[in-house]
């Protein structure tokens, strides 16, 4: 009867001189994933986002967070005149990277996307594109 | 009797106000930054590392919930007995500083010849000799019973359900373990034949005289005398009266601010206290290798860290697991160890001329 609540004691005490698990969360970043999916990107190539406004993306996705109207530009090529994506509303399933037909959105391991206001959350076109 | 041994008067009187400031600042000290060494220890052994934001380590952790606790806003509820529910944190803080009182805290120490005992409520006389309460250990006993009524009465007034259990298992509680903790503690009279624990203190002189190490039966009964505090200040693994996963926080449910805080400082006061008191009782008092005072916190220290190590390894005991380890347990080994102790004393230790 005693033993056991004897043993109990070594093991807590074991445990006072291992290394604390903790994540000094602001200034220790966790390593994410590689195929996390996280803040969404569009690629950029040759100076532009291979976007092509298929509309694929916004049909398959089922949080319905993805508006995108198609412009046409100089050399009568389809171009995505607006690219939004409303984070409040993403549900970070990753369809619309498997549906895109020329690979033009990606999700990168960016996961703070906390904000002050909810118009912050409506990621435009600019905000999306690819960081070089 | 000369209280004043001959000096004048304001020697008396300033030793006492010293003394008794010392052991109280001492306490409150100790008692606010016991939270930040629980917090500390309890995340280490968890694998965590604790509070480390306020201040260089989380030093100033403490302070910084002292400060929130005042400025909370105070919640008296409408149903409430006013006049009790204001009066039971009292209740249950003052005993827990009070007990303080008889505890030597260090040997004699001369200031101009003259001789002061390091115990609040003790004096020298002329001759040297040290008059301190001879009924140290009962008066001890009394306050640790006193600090319940505080915890009973906040349960009743706060006239809720959850408070009301809360105060219900303190008193069973209290009921039940006073008794093996003062029947442990009969071990200890028959072996110093004093009450008084300046007595006591001087009877465990090297690490052989320490009461836990007088004969087998003293080492249970200073175990079990631990234990029964534990359950008695409603420590874990006994925090049934707070019991948050049942009672959402037992008596302390309707309290809130200062008052809330006070309830903390008592239940962290009396762990002080508690662990003064076995370190008095069983382990020495002031008597070690260090200078006497710095032995007496050193031991105390290492005793709350025990009951903070007990708090980070053992789950709550049931209700009915309490009252079945008072009553059919510890009270029956206690009865033994009484007897066991009485014939050691009066047959073992003299035929084979062992200290008793």
């Amino acid at each position: 009867m005693i033993a056991p609540l004897i043993k109990g004691l070594q093991i807590t005490f074991g445990h006072l001189f291992k290394k604390a698990v903790t994540l000094q969360y602001p200034e220790e970043k966790p390593n994410v994933a590689p195929n996390f999916r996280g803040l969404h990107t569009l690629k950029v190539s040759h100076d532009k986002a291979k976007c092509v406004a298929c509309y694929l993306c916004p049909t398959v996705c089922p949080a319905k967070c993805i508006t995108v109207e198609a412009g046409e530009d100089a050399n009568h090529d389809k171009f995505a005149a607006v690219y939004e994506i409303d984070m409040l509303r993403c549900i970070f399933c990753g369809y619309c990277v498997e549906a895109c037909p020329v690979d033009a959105i990606g999700m990168t391991q960016n996961f703070e996307l906390a904000n002050y206001k909810r118009t912050d959350f409506v990621f435009s076109k600019e905000r999306l594109l690819e960081k070089r | 009797m000369d209280i004043f041994a001959g000096h004048p008067w304001y020697m008396y009187f300033g030793a006492m106000i010293l003394k008794v400031l010392a052991a109280f600042v001492f306490v409150l000290l100790t008692v606010a930054y016991a939270t930040y060494a629980e917090r500390k220890i309890i995340g280490w052994m968890q694998v965590r590392i604790g509070p480390n934001r306020t201040g260089p380590m989380g030093l100033l952790q403490p302070i910084a919930d002292g400060i929130k606790l005042f400025f909370k806003e105070e919640i008296i509820p409408a149903e409430a007995s006013k006049f009790a529910f204001v009066l039971a944190p009292l209740i249950a803080l003052v005993p827990a500083f009070i007990s303080f009182a008889v505890i030597p805290f260090g040997d004699s120490i001369e200031i101009a010849g003259y001789k002061i005992p390091l115990q609040i409520a003790a004096f020298a006389d002329q001759a040297g000799t040290v008059f301190d309460l001879n009924i140290g250990v009962l008066y001890i006993l009394a306050m640790a019973s006193l600090g319940v009524y505080g915890i009973v009465l906040a349960g009743w007034s706060s006239n809720s359900k959850y408070s009301l259990l809360g105060g219900l298992r303190a008193s069973a509680q209290m009921i039940s373990y006073e008794l093996s903790a003062g029947l442990a503690i009969v071990c200890v009279f028959m072996v110093s034949q004093s009450l008084s624990l300046q007595a006591i203190v001087a009877d465990q002189g090297g690490l052989l005289g320490w009461y836990i190490f007088r004969n087998p039966f003293m080492f249970v009964a200073g175990i079990i005398f631990f234990i029964c505090s534990l359950a008695e200040i409603n420590r874990t693994p006994f925090d049934l009266p707070e019991a948050e996963t049942e009672l959402v926080s037992g008596f302390c449910t309707e309290y809130s601010s200062m008052k809330y805080a006070m309830f903390f400082m008592a239940e962290y006061a009396n762990m002080v206290t508690v662990c003064a008191v076995t370190t008095t009782l069983f382990l020495g008092g002031w008597h070690g290798p260090l200078p006497p005072v710095l032995n007496f916190i050193a031991k105390v220290y290492a005793l709350m860290f025990v009951c903070m190590w007990i708090r980070a390894t053992y789950p709550r005991y049931r209700y009915d697991q309490l009252m079945k380890l008072g009553w059919k347990v510890f009270i029956p080994i206690t009865l033994c160890l009484i007897m066991g102790n009485a014939i050691w004393v009066t047959y073992i230790a003299p035929m084979f001329n062992f200290a008793k």
